[in-house]
């Protein structure tokens, strides 16, 4: 129904166009003893008028949406460091919100007052060395404070995190966030992608997982074992194509395992124990307030960036990398709620970096505890390491132990049930 | 030396033309080696890709204003596969997206603005009979026609035309598995932009040679008209940065189609672990923005250089500081190439190298200042005469400002940690270079109109295409600061996510969401004014004066007809600057490039 209002008007507008055009061509046809291309002095004083009108309403039309929407959206920081970016950002808001009056003034001014008129010549003015010099030398004095104070706030935020700090990894996915914290030893547990299962979607490195990861590849419902009797099945007819797929996938799995293997060999049961306290965590992170954090982000697929609009802080999380964003949330999530007025806010982590159709619904909410609430939630989390929900999704049968399979013959036993 | 070698041989070569050779529709009107007729070609095609572009960026305003709300107008353009009921897939608004930034940029700005006005200013300005080579500018043209075709053609493919946002960051825009415009859309839009790439390239090529060796005489460099400076300027850029960035696109279709790891590295996607390992997603960004940013600038000099033209002209002044003017487009162009960096400060580059592009990038404020304040120099105690090319020119110096200060905050790395790819991103490089470019392309349409068609433009209905425009423009990007500034990320199908745990920002982004698309909808129907001016002018506007705006440069001493050769004599000689407007000791207000200087007159 709108539409085809909008469809209609869109034609009265169309005709009233062109009826007003031809009556402009007509008349402009009996003034035919004007040159063409001459503007005339009405037409000259109406547009200057314009420019001034429209400086008032440009200006006018600013002033609302800063006092309206200036700062509504957007809230104090939660953060410490999120504090002095809106210290620096105000500042060079301040800055440039005068050059866009000032300059802007001086552009529609005259354009406004000089307007041609008759008999006035214009002023022969190509160029003057001292007007030129001030122009050149006062925008680089200003900049060079913009510049000192933004590199120091940089370097700050971008600073090594201190030893302290907590650690915790941010797994980001089509479409949705994983955080594991470091556990009780504050180190995060080794990874590698390879090691992706259905119990293990963080792909952390432990020789149990390790095994798993290689019984799997090669025993698991389409493993290497399970494609291989597939396609030397003379009985079961298969379309083209999906033979195709299938030798591709066998390709890259042989491939696959053979790296694990040597990974295998490489590998240092010692570092186990970092893994295995590990806490996966999601839907929603939980930290403390006044804590420093250290966040390890990675991706499983493809770029995301990890946002949190609140704390001023964002980082891309980028496939076959890690990357690092520091900060130290100052205000719990009941203090911002009484500040907001609006009990059912939350702070949120969401992502930024276009990632496919779901993209705008990738979010986990994030709730910044009082240290006491911080430490009781810990404590409810102490049964629920990575090696509680390990191996409470392993078939109690398997001989499969947080120190790998016993006898070290992955290709007989260790089953994971899933 | 070069320049009267060329004089003796083009004049032999237009006397062939009229005397033996007859030209047939197909050569003069199709592959035709005319460098007038190559860039109304351009403009031609540039205008149609625009309105396409501009109709896609209508279709998804419509969706955020009005998220999940049946329109008729969307499901007209989308159908039913695309937008069941009339709400379009969120797929599709990627797509959407995706493809208008893409024409928009390179079909609209570069190839239109590019294209058009270097190919007809170029040699009409120069006192050349043509480009240095006919032929390679026609391949220009064709490159671009094929490209833009199969850009279009995209849209129309089943799974979908690209959807990475028209920066196709792989992984991303290399895996189909991911978002389905990566499959059959993504190879087009390879193709078409390595093809798109070709023609840029052969066009500058021929641009350089041309303002370097086929000058009249006494065009020295430094009487040339700042047009063709800034085109000059940007063919060079355009030479050594698109070559980047069809490197970027070779590897990455490497990775979509010969199984390298140039880009990808440990991904599972759709449920399949790939083996890619050891490529790096950073790499590609490098790469790209190594083109990417220049390209910001291919886009903008052009501009510059046109408004300079068209201010100096209407405000009956030289423009003011001709010199620094050209060192400030040359700084501009050489700080371009270092500055890429900036679009990557958050992507997980070391923060060290972030520092350095931080000071790079903001050096760019200098010169970008000593423009604005040499255009408002120019305009003080002018006689501004208001042709519509005037007002837009005016625009484009108030959006230059507009958008370029907001580009010291994102270039603040600090800074743009909080607003990296919200939609104050999204309104500051619209304002900066897609405004003042457009601008600058509707004033040179309107100011050279004459010289392309031979008849005038009807100067009413384009101040009425001007104000609604600048209103419409200001109203679509100011309220998008705010949006940007609450925290908005940009490419989001919908704010429904912030119901969940801020009501106040979803409810602001709404309200903003649904101005803005109110004011592109006013803006977009202000366009149909212009379109209509443009065509009937065409066919039925009243015959242009030889020189209707009382210009000073060589274009304006060709007779209207256009003929081959631009000159039906032998070529003008350059005696002056061509910014003698408003001369004292004279009685005209103008004197054009190629009178004489007269007794005891001295050059500016």
């Amino acid at each position: 129904m709108v539409t085809k209002l909008v469809i209609l008007a869109v034609i009265v507008l169309g005709v009233i166009a062109v009826a007003q055009l031809m009556r402009v061509y007509e008349l402009s046809s009996k003034l035919r003893n004007k040159e063409e291309g001459e503007i005339s002095n009405r037409d000259n004083r109406f547009n200057a008028n314009m420019m001034l009108i429209f400086m008032v309403v440009l200006f006018g039309g600013f002033i609302w949406l800063m006092l309206k929407y200036g700062w509504t959206g957007r809230g104090d920081a939660a953060s410490v460091h999120g504090r002095e970016i809106d210290w620096l950002l105000n500042l060079n808001f301040i800055i440039i919100v005068a050059v866009f009056f000032i300059t802007n003034a001086l552009l529609f001014l005259f354009a406004f007052k000089y307007v041609k008129k008759p008999g006035v010549k214009a002023f022969y003015f190509p160029h003057n060395n001292k007007l030129e010099m001030i122009w050149t030398v006062v925008p680089a004095c200003v900049l060079a404070v913009i510049i000192i104070l933004g590199l120091k706030s940089w370097n700050q935020v971008t600073d090594e995190a201190v030893p302290e700090s907590i650690r915790v990894e941010l797994f980001s996915k089509q479409f949705d966030w994983t955080a594991r914290y470091s556990g009780a030893d504050n180190i995060l547990g080794k990874f590698d992608y390879k090691l992706t299962t259905d119990n293990n979607e963080l792909a952390i490195l432990t020789t149990a997982t390790l095994d798993s990861a290689i019984y799997q590849m090669e025993f698991g419902a389409m493993g290497i074992n399970a494609l291989e009797s597939k396609l030397n099945d003379s009985k079961l007819m298969m379309i083209p194509e999906e033979r195709e797929k299938m030798m591709t996938d066998l390709g890259r799995k042989e491939m696959l395992v053979r790296l694990l293997y040597q990974m295998k060999g490489r590998h240092d049961a010692k570092l186990d124990a970092q893994a295995w306290d590990d806490i996966i965590q999601k839907d929603t992170l939980y930290l403390c307030k006044g804590k420093e954090y250290e966040f390890n982000f990675r991706s499983k697929d493809v770029i995301h960036s990890a946002y949190f609009p609140n704390f001023r802080a964002q980082m891309n999380t980028v496939p076959g990398m890690t990357t690092r964003f520091k900060f130290t949330p100052d205000t719990s999530t009941e203090e911002y709620r009484k500040y907001k007025k609006n009990p059912k806010f939350n702070y949120v982590l969401m992502c930024n970096k276009i990632c496919g159709g779901a993209h705008y619904k990738m979010k986990m909410i994030v709730v910044v505890l009082e240290k006491k609430d911080y430490m009781k939630w810990m404590e409810s989390k102490k049964m629920e390491t990575f090696k509680d929900k390990y191996f409470a999704t392993v078939a109690p049968a398997a001989d499969i132990t947080p120190e790998g399979v016993v006898d070290g013959d992955t290709t007989q036993v260790a089953i994971p049930a899933n | 030396m070069a320049a009267v070698a060329h004089e003796a041989h083009g004049h032999h070569d237009s006397h062939d033309h009229h005397d033996h050779h007859h030209e047939s529709f197909v050569s003069k009107y199709i592959f035709s080696q005319d460098h007038k007729m190559i860039g109304k070609q351009f403009l031609m095609t540039a205008v149609f890709m625009g309105v396409v572009a501009m109709l896609l960026s209508i279709l998804f305003r419509i969706q955020l204003a009005w998220p999940g709300e049946s329109s008729d107008f969307v499901s007209f353009f989308l159908g039913e596969n695309w937008a069941p009921g009339g709400v379009m897939k969120e797929d599709m608004y990627l797509g959407l997206v995706t493809i208008h930034g893409t024409i928009m940029v390179f079909f609209l700005l570069t190839g239109g603005l590019s294209g058009t006005f270097s190919n007809i200013l170029i040699p009409l300005q120069i006192g050349a009979r043509d480009m240095a080579s006919g032929f390679l500018n026609m391949l220009s043209y064709w490159f671009f026609l094929i490209s833009s075709v199969l850009m279009l053609l995209s849209l129309f493919v089943e799974s979908g035309p690209a959807m990475a946002g028209w920066t196709i960051y792989p992984p991303l825009s290399a895996l189909p598995q991911a978002v389905s415009g990566s499959g059959l859309g993504m190879t087009l839009w390879l193709f078409s932009m390595t093809v798109f790439i070709a023609s840029s390239l052969i066009g500058s090529l021929n641009y350089i040679v041309t303002v370097l060796n086929l000058r009249t005489k006494g065009m020295s460099m430094t009487r040339l008209p700042l047009t063709i400076w800034a085109f000059f300027i940007t063919a060079i850029i355009g030479v050594l940065s698109f070559p980047v960035l069809l490197s970027a696109a070779l590897l990455l279709m490497m990775d979509r189609l010969a199984g390298t790891s140039f880009y990808l590295s440990d991904i599972i996607v759709g449920g399949e672990m790939l083996t890619q390992h050891g490529g790096s997603p950073l790499l590609y960004q490098h790469l790209f923005w190594f083109l990417g940013h220049p390209e910001v600038y291919i886009v903008l000099i052009p501009a510059l250089g046109l408004s300079s033209e068209i201010i100096a002209t209407n405000s009956r002044k030289p423009i003011f500081g001709y010199r620094a003017m050209i060192g400030s487009i040359l700084a501009i162009a050489f700080l371009s190439f270092i500055v890429w960096a900036h679009h990557m400060f958050v992507t997980g580059m070391n923060p060290f190298l972030g520092s350095v592009f931080v000071f790079t990038t903001l050096l760019i404020a200098i010169p970008s200042a000593v423009k604005v304040f040499n255009y408002i120099t120019t305009l003080w105690r002018g006689s501004i005469v208001y042709t519509p090319a005037m007002l837009f020119a005016i625009g484009l110096v108030s959006t230059f400002i507009t958008g370029g200060v907001t580009g010291i905050i994102l270039a603040d790395a600090a800074l743009d940690i909080t607003i990296h790819d919200t939609y104050f991103v999204v309104a500051h490089f619209h304002v900066v270079m897609g405004l003042s470019a457009v601008f600058g392309m509707f004033g040179g349409v309107y100011h050279w109109f004459p010289k392309m068609f031979g008849r005038m433009m009807n100067t009413r209905l384009g101040y009425a295409h001007f104000w609604i425009t600048i209103v419409g423009a200001y109203g679509v990007f100011f309220p998008m600061h705010f949006v940007g500034l609450a925290g908005a990320p940009r490419r989001y199908y919908d704010y429904s996510v912030y119901g969940d745990f801020d009501i106040e920002s979803y409810n602001l982004m709404l309200d903003l969401n649904v101005i803005i698309t109110v004011f592109a909808i006013i803006a977009a129907l202000g366009q149909l004014l212009f379109l209509f001016n443009f065509f009937y002018s065409i066919l039925r506007g009243p015959i242009a004066p030889a020189n209707p705006w009382k210009g000073t440069t060589l274009e304006w001493t060709t007779p209207v007809e256009r003929i081959h050769g631009n000159w039906p004599g032998e070529l003008p000689t350059v005696h002056r600057w061509p910014y003698d407007y408003s001369k004292p000791g004279f009685d005209v207000d103008f004197i054009p490039q190629d009178v004489p200087l007269a007794e005891g007159e001295e050059e500016h």
